[in-house]
């Protein structure tokens, strides 16, 4: 029996690429966004003053509430991995809840904000908006599409922050499944679970034909030094995705509901 | 774990965050205030300029760009650069039509 060819279980956690590869998505959402803002910018170049009435239509005051609310989330997710980077669970978890609450009430009024404008007639293709001048027309659809990709946005970032808030509430269990192609090419000897200090925690029968697969399940348990650098890297992407929804706002804010 | 990161992370802790959070509500504040005034040519520079000020402070502490190697920083300027130059020349061939 050769033992060098065991087959150990090393968890690898490369946060780095995790950040390269958040930040080159994150540069497609700004290209996403950049195409409308260029919209944005040819339109009103072309329309300075319809686009200055219809922007004067919009409620300035609950465009600034809900900056003031993405700025705070903006604030708590922040805290939030640096509370879990210090192993304090229950102030990240609060943070977390206080982001996702942060991001609802966000959502609720621009609902109402929405919900105002389609109550005086004011939608795409409305029969009321076709009476209005070229250039408030195009205002308004920009406004429902730019506005309505960026709730997206935010139902999304609330989702996956959902995800990442249950996962430090719950500390599931994790599962490695080594498939039946890896297994063949260590015929013979055994799979182990090695720890950080190089002690074999568990090992498995010897790997013959019989072998189809094998499954490792192990679970955390909510101490503050079993969370590992894994679960802080999630933490930290959700909260780069959350930042980015945040500067697209500080950026729809103003173009929409100050320059009037 | 034996790939772990030893590199030290640098953070601002609680206290850089909170303050750079006050920094943009204030900002929001005049931002709002001063759109109340009729600066005409200069309302969309001045709004884009409070705009990009408050964008800077969210990537670079935030989203930690600040704390990051030198390669993010380049990665980011690559990206605004790609940006500017769609906007910019979009803009040479509406405007000279």
């Amino acid at each position: 029996m050769n033992h060098d060819h065991d087959l150990a279980a090393h968890e690898h956690h490369d946060s780095f690429g995790a950040k390269i590869g958040m930040w080159l998505f994150l540069f497609t959402e700004v290209m996403l966004f950049g195409g409308m803002f260029l919209l944005y910018s040819v339109y009103r170049a072309k329309h300075p003053v319809e686009f200055h009435l219809a922007a004067a239509e919009l409620n300035t005051f609950f465009g600034t509430i809900n900056t003031l609310i993405l700025l705070t989330s903006s604030l708590t997710v922040v805290l939030a991995i640096e509370a879990l980077r210090r192993g304090n669970r229950k102030l990240s978890i609060s943070m977390l809840s206080v982001t996702i609450l942060c991001g609802l009430a966000f959502l609720v009024i621009k609902y109402f904000e929405w919900m105002h404008k389609i109550h005086l007639g004011i939608y795409p293709n409305s029969p009321h908006l076709s009476e209005f001048s070229k250039g408030e027309v195009l205002f308004y659809n920009l406004y429902y599409t730019m506005t309505g990709l960026h709730g997206l946005h935010v139902v999304i970032g609330m989702t996956v922050l959902s995800v990442v808030l249950y996962m430090i509430v719950k500390n599931p269990e994790r599962k490695i499944v080594l498939p039946h192609a890896s297994l063949q090419k260590v015929k013979g000897a055994r799979v182990a679970v090695m720890s950080d200090g190089g002690e074999e925690e568990w090992r498995s029968n010897e790997i013959d034909d019989t072998v189809r697969e094998v499954t490792i399940t192990y679970t955390f348990f909510p101490v503050k030094d079993r969370l590992d650098e894994n679960n802080i890297t999630k933490l930290e992407m959700s909260g780069l995705y959350w930042h980015l929804v945040d500067v697209i706002w500080i950026f729809l804010f103003p173009l929409f509901y100050l320059i009037t | 774990m034996n790939h772990q990161d030893k590199t030290v992370e640098h953070s601002g802790g609680y206290g850089t965050p909170i303050l750079i959070w006050l920094g943009l509500v204030v900002l929001t504040g005049l931002t709002v205030s001063v759109s109340g005034i009729n600066l005409k040519m200069f309302a969309v520079f001045t709004a884009l300029l409070i705009a990009s000020v408050k964008s800077f402070l969210v990537i670079s502490y935030f989203m930690h760009l600040k704390y990051e190697s030198v390669m993010f920083r380049v990665m980011v300027f690559v990206c605004l650069v790609t940006l500017a130059i769609f906007i910019g020349l979009t803009f040479f061939d509406i405007l000279y039509r």
